[in-house]
């Protein structure tokens, strides 16, 4: 019988590796579409880093997990309402490089901070996994704030672009900071970060960034998107979950 | 039966080359961790460079095969703690990646632990002809672990391997 504390544990996992796994996705779309070669080179290395993230978080739950379950099962066998990401991440970019790069800095500022608790945890291998991912996503927010404060500091039409692609996630922002019970679990045990503790940090590095970029976080937002943690999706994702798993549900017996 | 030392062990594993840069061997670039010998029982430590790494399994592959081929029964274990870092590389493997015409990371400081730290300040040197006239094309090159530069003083594009 698996205890309260490993099946949190397992959630903490899934939460991870589905937000890194479907953020990647997205991002690939642009391999081979980049607006020029060094982005498209960007944009395949960024999204290979966070395949790689998940694939460590997957791992580690299949093993808690025990019963012969691969990291595939987790990326390819579950439907939509078991995936764990946040609802940001599987937003359409409609082929808005800008949209992109907004996404990959305000999710990766909160990415940051996650991992840099993390390495405090209790459990060797969440420690383990996040001293590892925050080296590459320091990388990530680093070239993703750069691109922020070009495009939003840069000419008319790429200021207006970058502050609609602002406009449009900020209302998807404060989900990065949900959490439940499972978390309080987490948290009781050193295992877990209380995420409302790093929400003033965030603000201040999202801040440093659009206030160069002469950006203007938007106000009185009517509605803060919500779900992710219940399995609750926006309509794009179901779309997104199709492409990603045709291959594997098609040939359940192919191999890599 | 052949009973070898560990240290022969890693003598063996040091003559497999990085599969994408192949002038330095998989144990200079510091994936091979840890080398435990029981009897013909071998159980090799490895850690990935970049979470994403495709050249990892093609590493564990090939150190699969050149323990089998030395009569040994391999057990190779993926690891992240400690995690992965370029300041495992001695000056000797800086000093090929030189030669091979990549320029070899710098010690890692707090600029590359900070995402708004400036870390593109200084100059990078060119491997071809030490110039320090050089400047970033990408932060991003042609593997995971490498970023693209161009010396203006040679007008020569360059990798460099990225500190981190």
């Amino acid at each position: 019988m698996m205890t309260d504390l490993n099946k949190a544990l397992i959630e903490l996992c899934l939460r991870i590796a589905d937000n890194s796994l479907i953020h990647a996705q997205r991002i690939s779309d642009w391999t081979g579409h980049g607006p020029i070669l060094e982005e498209d080179i960007a944009m395949s290395n960024v999204a290979l880093d966070l395949i790689g993230q998940s694939r460590g978080y997957y791992t580690y739950a299949a093993q808690i997990e025990g019963n012969g379950k691969t990291e595939d099962v987790y990326a390819f066998h579950r439907g939509e309402r078991e995936f764990r990401n946040k609802l940001m991440v599987e937003q359409p970019d409609n082929k808005d490089f800008g949209f992109t790069m907004m996404k990959l800095f305000l999710n990766g500022c909160f990415d940051y901070l996650m991992f840099r608790d993390l390495m405090k945890s209790t459990d060797e291998t969440i420690s383990g996994l996040a001293a590892k991912s925050i080296k590459e996503v320091t990388y990530h927010v680093r070239h993703a704030g750069d691109w922020v404060v070009r495009l939003g500091d840069g000419t008319t039409e790429s200021h207006q672009r970058i502050q609609n692609s602002l406009n449009e996630l900020w209302p998807f922002t404060n989900e990065l900071f949900e959490q439940d019970d499972i978390d309080t679990l987490l948290i009781n045990n050193g295992i877990a970060f209380d995420k409302e503790s790093v929400r003033s940090e965030w603000t201040k590095m999202v801040n440093e960034i659009l206030t160069k970029a002469t950006l203007t976080i938007p106000e009185n937002i009517m509605y803060f998107h919500t779900g992710g943690l219940k399995g609750v999706h926006t309509e794009h994702f179901g779309f997104l979950l199709a492409e990603m798993q045709y291959l594997p549900r098609t040939y359940p017996d192919a191999v890599w | 039966m052949v009973v070898l030392e560990v240290s022969e062990i890693w003598n063996l594993l040091n003559s497999i080359p990085d599969p994408e840069v192949p002038a330095i061997s998989i144990v200079e670039l510091g994936v091979v961790r840890d080398v435990r010998l029981f009897e013909s029982n071998v159980e090799v430590d490895i850690t990935p460079t970049y979470s994403g790494c495709p050249a990892l399994k093609n590493m564990e592959e090939q150190i699969r095969a050149k323990l089998l081929l030395a009569g040994l029964t391999p057990q190779i274990k993926t690891i992240y703690k400690p995690a992965w870092t370029t300041d495992w590389m001695s000056d000797e493997t800086k000093e090929k990646l030189r030669a091979y015409g990549i320029a070899p990371p710098e010690k890692l400081s707090f600029e590359n632990l900070h995402p708004f730290a400036n870390i593109d300040k200084g100059p990078v040197q060119c491997p071809f002809c030490s110039s320090s006239d050089t400047s970033i094309t990408s932060r991003f090159g042609s593997t995971a672990c490498k970023a693209l530069h161009f010396c203006n003083a040679c007008c020569q594009p360059f990798e460099q391997f990225k500190c981190h």
